[in-house]
């Protein structure tokens, strides 16, 4: 074991933070939430350029040869600035979709386009009716024709939908609506007729769509690798995408915990700073403590990431998103508290790391659903275990 | 960034975890695992088997009698022990009092001390709090004066853990009474059965007896038992405390707990089903796992870290204070999945700790045993040893700068 950064990665790290520093002072931010597509092209040329976009790619599929912990530096950089592109739903979530379910040319080419900043891809899987619950919740159908596969259904909250120009949509081709087999993997263009995009704005101010899709005709070519074999190389991506997001959430409570400590510092009322009250000093100790150890799941939850059976993944991966979901909201909401009512204004920082944290709780299914999942996938047997073998009357 | 264990930890893992289940006697187990205070017997009894094998004192270095053990194999040696329900090995001898007398004792104390501590013949207990000195630990006034070849010893101790059955006291004493609080502190090797030495039962909420209070009352001893030099005690503790940082977590204790708790939770029923099944208990016990694998990780994270890090006190700082309400936490739920069961006093009917050694067993099945005892005993985990409080306020002093 060694919880220590090799040089490249430390270096990928500093590189990340730097261009956070210049292009994300809190002013410019502002503008680019404002600005049309609500981030900057120019941003995500430079990802590309500084090959971030395949940071977390292998050689062998056309990336730099790094991995989740790649990705989980450059999120955690990305979230301490509260930075506004989408990186997490294209370069981690599209990419490890296709990655996993593509094969030969198609995830060839459509990997080198997502690396190279051409094509900005997202994976559009959530479905309203699912609510962030059992992600083999799929409604939406794609049926045979002559010519390719005719898709019907709708998309929610995508993250980075509106800007995409590639969509990752999952669809049922046989099978129920809660069945693990037959899901299969699309790739769909959004400007075909009978796709309608419905774009509006997440919590952070960042850009989500919902999508629409009546009867919209495929090329034969539109399926990405098997039919019906989807569901696994889904929850893969969804996985490493739950792993971003705790990554992002970390950097954003960093961040919060140490502007909060700046404020109790400098700000005065009944004649002293407010870091001499005890009441608060105990309540920023709790907030560095949740923070911690958020720091500590994230690494478990990238271990987790390594393992090769789906179940041991699944289970790592939504015990961090409960925990780091939970803690993060903990130490945004606090944040703004210690703040008092300067906390609560658009014009402070400190509320756009709460609203970036109320996302991160939210997203990629809430709390109460990983709860379940993990507790599901991490019992034990009952009798005969140590417990019963007390037992010897 | 690595997170496998490495091969050659593994195979420690596995040839320490064939040991165990071929050497530890399965009556040491079943009293391990319920929990109660230790039996002198039990330990010695292991510690002994240990010794055998070379590794009772396993935080210790080799030219001491110890391994020479990374941090991270003791971790995992601890994690074993803890998951067999092996019986708690004395923690003052191998890892409070030990490491002080090796690193500044004289070689008589070592010679004296080191070889019947490994062996598990000389049990010690820690004479640190007195009634007016807990988390303020620098205003003790137990006094010791030096009285020609010796030091006479007057005052109290309290909150003494395993007194009674202690062999041997480190104290801190005060040896100048005009000195600064800190200056004027030594520490001294007391022999609990010196005329002048009483210890008297502090029964606890558990109805248990593990804490005592002891009286000096001119107490004579000898000078050669002073550790290191006279007046520079504070520091000797203040090393004693930060010797096994990343242990003050307990996550081995607590994750061992959680799964006899998740093997419970499949037999004990709520509703005619496994009150796992209950989506309520469930999710706490999930949100219980979740936060144990966050420290669990942070625990792994320190192991890992050089002593040097400047990231190191940042998340060193979280873990007794996490510890202690994990320790409390997963008591609390196997009360709540015991039902009846766990609200009933179940004396220990093996150990002799108890207030009333007559009382009645209830009418619950064994598995029940001891677990009330560790809800009510762990109010404590977050009092002793520095209280939850006082560590937020290190925390805000001396991490966050505040």
């Amino acid at each position: 074991m060694d919880f220590s950064l090799t040089s490249e990665q430390q270096a990928l790290k500093d590189s990340v933070r730097r261009f956070c520093e210049r292009e994300y002072a809190f002013e410019a931010r502002r503008g680019l939430l404002r600005s049309d597509e609500g981030f900057s092209r120019g941003n995500w040329a430079t990802f590309a350029e500084l090959g971030w976009l395949g940071a977390g790619l292998p050689e062998a599929l056309g990336g730099y040869g790094g991995g989740a912990v790649e990705n989980a530096l450059i999120l955690e950089e990305l979230g301490r600035a509260l930075a506004l592109e989408p990186f997490l739903p294209c370069a981690v979530g599209a990419a490890q979709a296709i990655a996993a379910a593509a094969t030969g040319e198609a995830r060839e080419s459509l990997l080198a386009a997502i690396v190279s900043g051409e094509t900005l891809a997202v994976l559009a899987h959530a479905e309203a009716g699912a609510r962030g619950g059992a992600d083999e919740h799929v409604e939406t159908r794609a049926e045979r024709t002559s010519a390719g596969w005719r898709l019907t259904g709708a998309k929610a909250f995508v993250l980075g939908g509106p800007a995409a120009d590639v969509l990752l949509v999952s669809a049922r081709t046989s099978g129920g609506p809660r069945d693990r087999e037959g899901v299969s993997l699309f790739q769909v263009r959004p400007d075909l007729g009978g796709v309608t995009r419905r774009s509006y704005l997440a919590v952070d101010g960042r850009r989500v769509a919902d999508f629409t899709f009546d009867g919209v005709e495929l090329a034969a070519e539109a399926l990405l690798g098997h039919a019906g074999q989807a569901i696994e190389p889904i929850e893969l991506a969804l996985d490493h995408t739950l792993v971003g997001l705790c990554a992002e959430a970390l950097g954003a409570m960093e961040a919060a915990l140490w502007m909060t400590r700046d404020y109790l510092r400098t700000r005065r009322q009944f004649g002293v700073t407010l870091n001499t009250f005890q009441a608060l000093q105990h309540r920023m100790a709790d907030m560095l403590v949740e923070t911690e150890l958020a720091r500590s799941m994230l690494y478990r939850a990238l271990a987790a990431l390594e393992a090769t059976d789906p179940a041991e993944r699944r289970s790592g991966v939504s015990a961090a998103k409960a925990q780091i979901g939970e803690a993060g909201y903990f130490v945004g909401g606090h944040a703004v508290q210690l703040h008092g009512g300067v906390g609560v204004t658009e014009e402070y920082a400190v509320g756009h790391f709460f609203k970036r944290l109320t996302l991160v709780r939210g997203l990629g299914g809430p709390t109460d659903v990983h709860l379940a999942r993990f507790a599901r996938l991490s019992r034990r047997p009952g009798r005969n275990s140590s417990g019963a073998s007390l037992a010897a009357e | 960034m690595d997170f496998k264990l490495d091969p050659a930890d593994e195979t420690f893992q596995r040839e320490v975890r064939a040991f165990i289940a071929e050497n530890l006697p399965e009556d040491l187990a079943r009293r391990g695992r319920q929990g109660y205070h230790s039996h002198p017997p039990d330990v010695r009894r292991w510690t002994k088997i240990l010794n055998a094998r070379g590794w009772a004192a396993f935080h210790w270095p080799a030219e001491h009698g110890g391994v020479d053990w990374s941090p991270l194999r003791r971790y995992l040696f601890d994690c074993e022990l803890r998951a067999a329900g092996a019986p708690l090995l004395q923690q003052t001898g191998f890892e409070l009092v030990g490491p002080v007398l090796y690193t500044f004792g004289s070689e008589a104390q070592k010679t004296r001390h080191l070889p019947a501590i490994r062996d598990g013949d000389e049990f010690w207990c820690q004479g640190f709090s007195e009634p007016n000195a807990g988390s303020d630990l620098a205003s003790l006034k137990t006094r010791a004066v030096r009285d020609g070849d010796h030091y006479v010893v007057s005052g109290q101790k309290t909150w003494t853990s395993e007194g009674h059955k202690a062999d041997w006291m480190f104290a801190l004493v005060r040896t100048d009474a005009d000195a600064k609080p800190q200056a004027g502190i030594s520490f001294l090797l007391i022999d609990m059965k010196t005329p002048g030495v009483t210890v008297r039962p502090i029964y606890t909420i558990d109805e248990g007896l593990s804490v005592n209070e002891v009286f000096f009352d001119d107490v004579r001893v000898p000078a050669g038992n002073l550790v290191g030099e006279e007046n520079r005690g504070w520091s000797y503790a203040k090393f004693l405390l930060t010797n096994e940082r990343a242990m003050s977590a307990e996550t081995p204790h607590t994750r061992a707990d959680l799964e006899q708790l998740k093997a419970l939770a499949e037999d004990e029923t709520r509703n005619g089903r496994p009150i796992a099944d209950d989506p309520l208990f469930a999710a706490k016990l999930a949100r219980f796992e979740a936060d144990l694998m966050a420290l669990e990780y942070a625990v792994l994270r320190v192991l890992h870290m050089a002593e040097d890090d400047p990231a190191l006190g940042s998340v060193a700082s979280v873990l007794k204070l996490r510890g202690a309400e994990l320790r409390q936490r997963v008591a609390d739920l196997a009360v709540e999945a015991l039902g009846d069961h766990g609200l009933a006093l179940y004396p220990d009917m093996e150990g002799g700790n108890r207030m009333d050694p007559e009382a009645p067993a209830p009418p619950a099945p064994a598995h029940a045993a001891g677990w009330l005892a560790k809800a009510m005993f762990r109010r404590a985990t977050t009092i002793y040893g520095g209280a939850n409080e006082i560590q937020r306020n290190i925390i805000a002093r001396s991490v966050l700068g505040l």
